[in-house]
């Protein structure tokens, strides 16, 4: 509690207990006698308490008149409690006034409690760097005075404070304020690490590669600090409905005050009483808090587990999401091959011609030559340690290397071609196959492919229960490649063989045909779809975690490469929305109900203090349910 | 020039909004946004009349809200 909130809960206490004892008092005392009427003891007994609680609403008031805010709240609920003493409800104003100021501080608790909470989803901001001098003495100083260049130490349970590459020390890294993922990952010397990761258990040394404002953990508060601008549907209804909600209900108060009467028996006091009720009630505070917060705690929410979202706008899109469009590569692949078969001609055995590939290839970096040394370690347990003799490269076919004597070839179809290798019927003629042979004679090939991430096909499965209508693949592989993958995962169109440009093109038509009401989401690993994420609906990014192009192009960016989240972002926004159409029609359903009970005499003052601050307490705490979703 | 200011002692949503609204309405102001639930101030205004502009603001939220303060 803040020293503000907790003299409120004095000065609330202070006020009841006179105002519980005055009660019970003039009860007992009085008989009863003079009630409704001018009482000139009871007056001046019961403006004590009323003056305690309310002397800051009061003061706010005149502030109020003298500004000419008419419609301010604590101008309102002044009114409304003179109302009360002036119609002869003593007790009844300093009451209202007093479970009003019970309500606000609640809904202040309320507000702070959750405030906290949320940013506390987002407490990857770093404290302090420990500098490294040229004598390797360590000294703490801000994040923003480290520069590119410098060596910084962190210890264990230390927050990496910049991005840099390891040069000292092993560890291990949780990575899940930013990514929501539990499994910390292993840094050893020459790995990258990413600002905002908590080093686990040892210290390590890190040469620092970027600027604190470039570093991930910037762009990402950064990112999460802009959220609040784009503003939703929802939230927008809510403010324009608040601009005219009070003036409706101040000028309802006064036409109730005025105009019934004259139909009444010209009793004034009855009808003014009713219309102090309006009075309290007008304030829209429960609307206008509850359904921007409902939102700030869903965002919050999916930052925690690691997908941020830049606007509540984008939340709201996302619920309606009918057609996701995927990027291949780097996406729903892993992006990097994979060694799927193996076809030994007679007279080889399967590790045979594969650690023939591998030891040819070991020199290389091509992305196929690394796949076939994983693979070939993985196999046999042991790393590739034997070196080729004599190796030479033959750019656009492959390589030929001698070892132990034997004279290898390894690569594509025209390589074996051009050597003369006589080719046995049937011979795979993928792209991404390798061929080879050993002392001249054909040995067998390996075909690669990229392979579906872990999970893919269960996020897809996902998404289609979730009601996503269409999925749509968009790559600049090989036809034959991208129909592999889409068969796996059960994708329904397929655009294969798409240069960058082609990509925003099919997108465009892809808009075209989706059915009113529902949005497209493009999904995209950041690297060469900036135009297609920033075109679609929503754009995604993911692996976001260092490239900022990613960061700065797409609506939505997920902090790891999972497409599992994205369906976790689709029911947190599903959630969200729910949770906020609920305080809608809750706040507004319960003030109109007393409004109208108001007008027909059934519902007093306690029922609208109820409607106004009660109301504002419940929707702020339905808010919150939004950051435990998805 | 984009700027983000703290608030202190915010009290009220319905304040949040109508300070949003004053401040919006000053001239020179291209956008504002009041975060009730942030307590920031996050305002676009031209770069040459900025400190005016900013002292306009001031005035137009005790207007609205007598005890909030901007914190610059």
């Amino acid at each position: 509690m803040t020293r503000k909130q907790k003299k409120t809960l004095v000065r609330i206490i202070v006020s009841f207990v006179i105002l519980a004892g005055e009660m019970i008092y003039f009860r007992l005392f009085s008989g009863g006698e003079g009630e409704g009427a001018f009482n000139a003891v009871q007056l001046i007994a019961y403006l004590i308490p009323y003056f305690i609680i309310g002397y800051d609403i009061l003061r706010k008031a005149f502030l109020g008149v003298i500004h000419l805010q008419f419609f301010d709240e604590c101008f309102l609920m002044t009114i409304a409690t003179i109302g009360a003493f002036v119609t002869g409800e003593y007790a009844e104003g300093t009451a209202v006034m007093l479970f009003y100021q019970v309500g606000e501080l609640f809904q202040s608790c309320a507000v702070s409690k959750s405030r906290r909470s949320i940013s506390e989803l987002m407490d990857i901001r770093p404290d302090y760097a420990n500098i490294e001098n040229e004598q390797g003495e360590l000294s703490k100083v801000s994040p923003e005075e480290v520069h590119p260049g410098d060596i910084i130490a962190v210890k264990p349970g230390e927050k990496i404070p910049l991005d840099g590459t390891v040069i000292g020390g092993t560890s291990s890294a949780d990575t899940s304020a930013l990514t929501g993922e539990s499994l910390p990952r292993d840094i050893a010397p020459g790995d990258d690490v990413i600002s905002g990761c908590i080093n686990l258990t040892g210290i390590i040394r890190v040469k620092v590669t970027k600027d604190f404002g470039c570093s991930t953990v910037s762009k990402i508060l950064e990112l999460v600090e802009n959220s609040r601008e784009k503003k939703s549907v929802s939230e927008n209804f809510i403010s324009s409905f608040s601009r005219v909600y009070t003036p409706a209900v101040v000028f309802g108060a006064i036409a109730l005050a005025l105009i019934p009467p004259f139909f009444d028996s010209m009793n004034f006091m009855k009808w003014i009483y009713r219309a102090m009720t309006f009075l309290v009630i007008s304030c829209p505070c429960a609307l206008v808090i509850s359904i921007p917060l409902s939102f700030f705690s869903g965002l919050g929410g999916a930052a925690k587990k690691g997908v941020l979202i830049k606007g509540s706008n984008y939340l709201e899109a996302l619920a309606k999401a009918g057609v996701m469009v995927f990027d291949k590569t780097g996406t729903l692949t892993k992006g990097s091959f994979e060694v799927t078969k193996i076809i030994p001609q007679k007279g080889f055995s399967e590790d045979e011609i594969l650690k023939a590939a591998a030891l040819a290839e070991s020199y290389s970096d091509h992305p196929i030559a690394l796949s076939l040394k994983e693979a070939f370690e993985k196999r046999s347990g042991q790393s590739v340690s034997l070196k080729p003799d004599d190796v030479s490269e033959r750019a656009g076919f492959g390589v030929y290397a001698e070892i132990e004597g034997r004279k290898i070839l390894a690569g594509n179809l025209k390589l074996m071609n051009a050597e003369n290798i006589s080719l046995p019927e049937n011979t795979e003629s993928g792209s991404t196959a390798v061929h080879i042979a050993i002392d001249k004679v054909y040995a067998g090939c390996l075909t690669l492919a990229d392979t579906p991430k872990d999970g893919a096909a269960q996020a897809l499965k996902r998404l289609r229960e979730m009601g996503v209508r269409h999925t749509v693949m968009l790559t600049g592989d090989s036809k034959a490649a991208a129909d592999s993958v889409a068969g796996m995962l059960g994708i329904d169109e397929v655009h294969a063989g798409l240069l960058p440009g082609d990509k925003v093109d099919v997108l465009e038509e892809l808009l075209t045909k989706k059915q009113s009401g529902e949005t497209l989401v493009f999904t995209g690993d950041g690297i060469n779809d900036a135009p297609v994420l920033t075109r679609a609906d929503i754009g995604i990014a993911m692996g976001a975690m260092g490239s900022d192009a990613a960061i700065e192009a797409a609506d939505i960016v997920l902090m790891d490469d999972n497409p599992k989240k994205i369906a976790d972002a689709i029911a947190i926004s599903r959630k969200t929305l729910f949770i906020a159409r609920q305080n809608t029609f809750f706040a507004i359903g319960v003030k109109l109900l007393v409004l109208i009970l108001g007008a027909l005499g059934a519902a007093n003052m306690w029922a609208a203090v109820f409607a106004d601050v009660g109301v504002a307490v419940l929707a702020i705490l339905n808010a919150m349910r939004a950051r435990n979703s998805g | 020039m984009k700027r983000n200011y703290n608030l202190e002692d915010l009290d009220c949503a319905n304040c949040a909004q109508k300070m949003q609204d004053a401040i919006c309405k000053i001239d020179g102001v291209h956008s504002a946004s009041v975060s009730f639930i942030s307590q920031k101030l996050t305002i676009d205004a031209d770069d040459e009349k900025f400190d005016d502009i900013m002292k306009k603001v001031v005035k137009a939220c005790k207007k609205v809200e007598p005890d909030c303060t901007i914190l610059m």
